[in-house]
């Protein structure tokens, strides 16, 4: 079994008397395939928020090969080499496509000069040089999300965080996204996947933690979480 | 290293053609005014420094001069400083306040921010208005010391104004094109996002509040010289926080051109109206002009070029 490369450890977070997060344990080991999904308010995106850093747990720790990044901010954790796409695109509006991957190119890849040709590598990658030049504004909504995941890549992370990468998109757009993740894990890239489509969390999971209301309540492959009791309880009620 | 060195060419021939004007001797009142505009050049480029480049809106200009002024007017009346020493000193005490006031209010965002620099204002001149040392509310002449270097006083201090003004021009060009502009330009767009992708936002925030701070003060310290009478209501006037905000507004935010062409064009249409019309009109001026250019050309000057060249 390979070493973890992510351990959150009883990771607590309340919004004032709401417990979103509540003693939150898992390991995510290194060059994983790994699907986090759960109901919707069950806490996701917040556990990603804390480890990523845009939020700090108020008890628990949270590691990164052995490091203790529970106190770090969010852009020492992208250093580190965690990186994340948002659930609602969150794109640099007034760059460019090939401008938006340079910022953590230069901030985070240790690109300090230029980085314009590791950028058109990523985004012929990813399947969007062809709008390099274009602004955000201009783009679709999968292009939207491609952007996402190749600022993301950009950031050479060791961690991808794909938080709902998929939401809204058609099928065929979601297998495009899919291909692409599925790339970039055989590039030894951990993925943790944040998802509602469960065709796609299914198919790309190697091992899958479920939460509900801040709690986790399983944990397995595929194939053991569609039988399990809890799950079925948290998604379709008693 | 080859445009680095032609900006410094070009900064020394403005200078030198500002000296060569100076010698003119053409009619005072020119240079009068021309100190006003290019007064307004580094104050417009400083604040575009926070306000353009990162995105938060400072509504307490007019601390951050009057701080630099009223420095300067200390140093005067303790230890009759010389005017490189007043300018240093006023551009160093308004970055501290920068630091400060980032340290404290940056973690607000947008409106938030922008409501406790204009508190900042209200309290920094209630302080000046009790402190009797610097004249508080009643104000204080300043004497000039005999023979500026060369010309009269007026010329001379135009030509200490141009110098800074291509100072404070050059150090935000500096910036925008440096990975300090780009890091201020992430975090404007979408700060979560610049964090994730590993901008040290809080870092580049203080730097920005700081360098717009110096700047700020900077154009205040040579006031007291300029008016040689300082009272809280003209070094706090409202003009410097409106003027701040709306020649960035009017030129375009996003380069350092943007402040300077704003600057120039109202600085003028707003000296041009004191002398043909009325002072009153000033704040008129800027507030029709700043209503059209919000609805007309939201990006500026620079955004509606860009615009018509793209089409």
């Amino acid at each position: 079994m390979a070493a973890p490369l992510l351990e959150v450890e009883g990771v607590v977070k309340r919004f004032g008397g709401f417990t979103a997060l509540n003693r939150v344990t898992l390991e995510v080991r290194a060059g994983e395939r790994f699907g986090l999904i759960g109901p919707n308010g069950s806490g996701k995106t917040t556990l990603i928020n804390c480890v990523a850093g845009s939020l700090r747990a108020d008890e628990g720790r949270i590691r990164l090969a052995g490091q203790d990044i529970t106190t770090l901010p969010p852009h020492r954790r992208t250093r580190l080499g965690i990186a994340r796409s948002f659930q609602i695109p969150k794109p640099f509006t007034s760059m460019t496509v090939r401008e938006n991957l340079e910022i953590p190119l230069e901030y985070a890849g240790h690109a300090r000069h230029g980085g314009a040709a590791e950028a058109a590598d990523i985004l012929r990658e990813i399947g969007l040089h062809a709008k390099a030049h274009l602004r955000p504004a201009g783009l679709t909504q999968i292009e939207m999300r491609k952007l996402e995941l190749a600022r993301a890549m950009a950031a050479r992370p060791k961690l991808l965080i794909s938080d709902e990468a998929m939401a809204g998109l058609s099928s065929a757009e979601v297998d495009d996204i899919l291909a692409i993740l599925f790339r970039l894990s055989a590039q030894g890239i951990t993925i943790i996947m944040i998802e509602h489509i469960m065709r796609a969390v299914m198919r790309f999971s190697e091992r899958i933690v479920v939460l509900d209301a801040g709690e986790r309540i399983a944990e397995g492959t595929p194939a053991e979480i569609v039988r399990h009791p809890a799950v079925e309880k948290a998604y379709l009620g008693e | 290293m080859q445009r680095a060195s032609l900006t410094v060419v070009a900064g020394a021939a403005i200078v030198a053609a500002g000296v060569a004007l100076a010698t003119l001797r053409l009619n005072p009142y020119l240079y009068f005014a021309g100190y006003v505009i290019l007064q307004y050049v580094v104050i417009a480029t400083a604040w575009n420094i926070l306000g353009g480049y990162a995105g938060y809106v400072n509504f307490g200009t007019p601390a951050f001069f009057a701080l630099g002024a009223y420095t300067a007017v200390a140093l005067i009346r303790s230890l009759h400083a010389p005017l490189p020493v007043l300018i240093l000193a006023g551009g160093l005490v308004s970055a501290l306040l920068g630091l400060g006031i980032g340290y404290l209010t940056l973690r607000l965002r947008g409106t938030f921010f922008s409501i406790a620099t204009l508190a900042l204002s209200v309290v920094l001149q209630t302080m000046i208005i009790n402190w009797e040392y610097v004249g508080g509310s009643r104000g204080i002449s300043v004497i000039r010391p005999p023979g500026p270097p060369f010309g009269n006083y007026v010329v001379f201090l135009f030509t200490v104004m141009l110098a800074l003004a291509v100072i404070a021009v050059t150090v935000a060009r500096l910036i925008e094109r440096s990975w300090v502009g780009r890091g201020l330009a992430a975090l404007r767009d979408n700060e979560e996002a610049a964090e994730c992708m590993g901008v040290p936002t809080l870092r580049l925030k203080l730097f920005a509040t700081t360098v717009s701070g110096f700047l700020l003060g900077v154009a205040g310290a040579p006031f007291p010289y300029y008016v040689t009478f300082v009272e809280p209501n003209s070094a706090f006037n409202l003009d410097y926080a409106v003027n701040a905000l709306a020649m960035p507004m009017i030129g375009g935010t996003t380069s350092w051109v943007g402040p300077v062409i704003g600057a120039i064009l109202l600085g003028s249409a707003q000296q041009l109206a004191t002398v043909t019309i009325s002072s009153e009109l000033n704040l008129f001026i800027v507030g029709v002009v700043l209503v059209g250019f919000v609805v007309l050309a939201p990006e500026g000057l620079l955004g509606l070029v860009r615009r018509l060249r793209g089409r």
